[in-house]
């Protein structure tokens, strides 16, 4: 397992690479890669990402290993920055291992699911006409009940 | 003395990342009562506390839960990541 917070890029194909090698006995590798996105209303000039340092590592952990209990997963590779970043920049990636693939989608949702809503991190746009917290939605929360069996 | 944290707009409103304070609150609403009397910032800062997330030694917490023992709080918004 890998948990990363930094504030630098990453590179998503020597990441996904370096995930991948050396491992004979995982035969499916699930990516997911989250990008600052323009948004319609207003251009997007950045969005600023904030976060909890020490708690973050500690609840991307946590997360991680529920994932690593409840599907047969090989590992779990979580990249999230914090910082300025530009659209089109990547925010976050994460992959998961398994020896099949329902394994290592199912952790992917999973991991998302909980990373959205658990994990100590607030996103701000900042527009050409003026500055706003992203507020978290109410789907993002119902999300987690699907995992509640 | 206990470590406050605050993040997001609730670190805005209050104009401060961090602070240590002194307080015989037993409860996190009892502190935030206390922090709420202090100056109209906190005031709305905390206006509505269901907005409102709290987390004590960096594990995430509910209002009622008490304070004794605890060494570090944070209040923030409902969390946006990914």
């Amino acid at each position: 397992m890998r948990i990363v917070v930094q504030e630098d890029r990453f590179d998503i194909g020597a990441e996904t690479a370096a995930f991948a090698a050396g491992r004979t006995d995982m035969g499916a590798i699930v990516t997911f890669t989250g990008i600052v996105r323009e948004i319609a209303e207003s251009p997007l000039e950045a969005m600023v990402i904030e976060h909890y340092p020490g708690m973050t590592e500690k609840a991307l952990t946590e997360i991680a290993q529920e994932a690593s209990r409840r599907w047969a997963l090989g590992d779990v590779l979580v990249i999230h920055r914090f910082g300025r970043l530009a659209p089109g920049e990547t925010i976050m990636m994460i992959a998961t291992a398994a020896p099949h693939r329902a394994d290592a989608f199912a952790a992917a949702e999973f991991l998302m699911d909980y990373l959205k809503s658990r994990a100590p991190f607030w996103k701000k746009e900042i527009t050409a006409t003026g500055d706003g917290w992203v507020a978290a939605k109410d789907e993002d929360e119902a999300a987690l009940d699907r995992w509640q069996a | 003395m206990i470590d406050v944290l605050y993040f997001a707009w609730v670190r805005e409103r209050i104009g401060l990342p961090k602070e240590r304070i002194e307080t015989q609150a037993e409860t996190v609403a009892a502190l935030v009562e206390e922090l709420k009397g202090r100056e109209a910032r906190y005031e709305l800062a905390f206006a509505d506390s269901d907005a409102l997330r709290v987390a004590l030694d960096q594990e995430l917490s509910g209002f009622d839960a008490p304070l004794a023992g605890v060494r570090e709080v944070a209040f923030f918004p409902p969390m946006t990541g990914g």
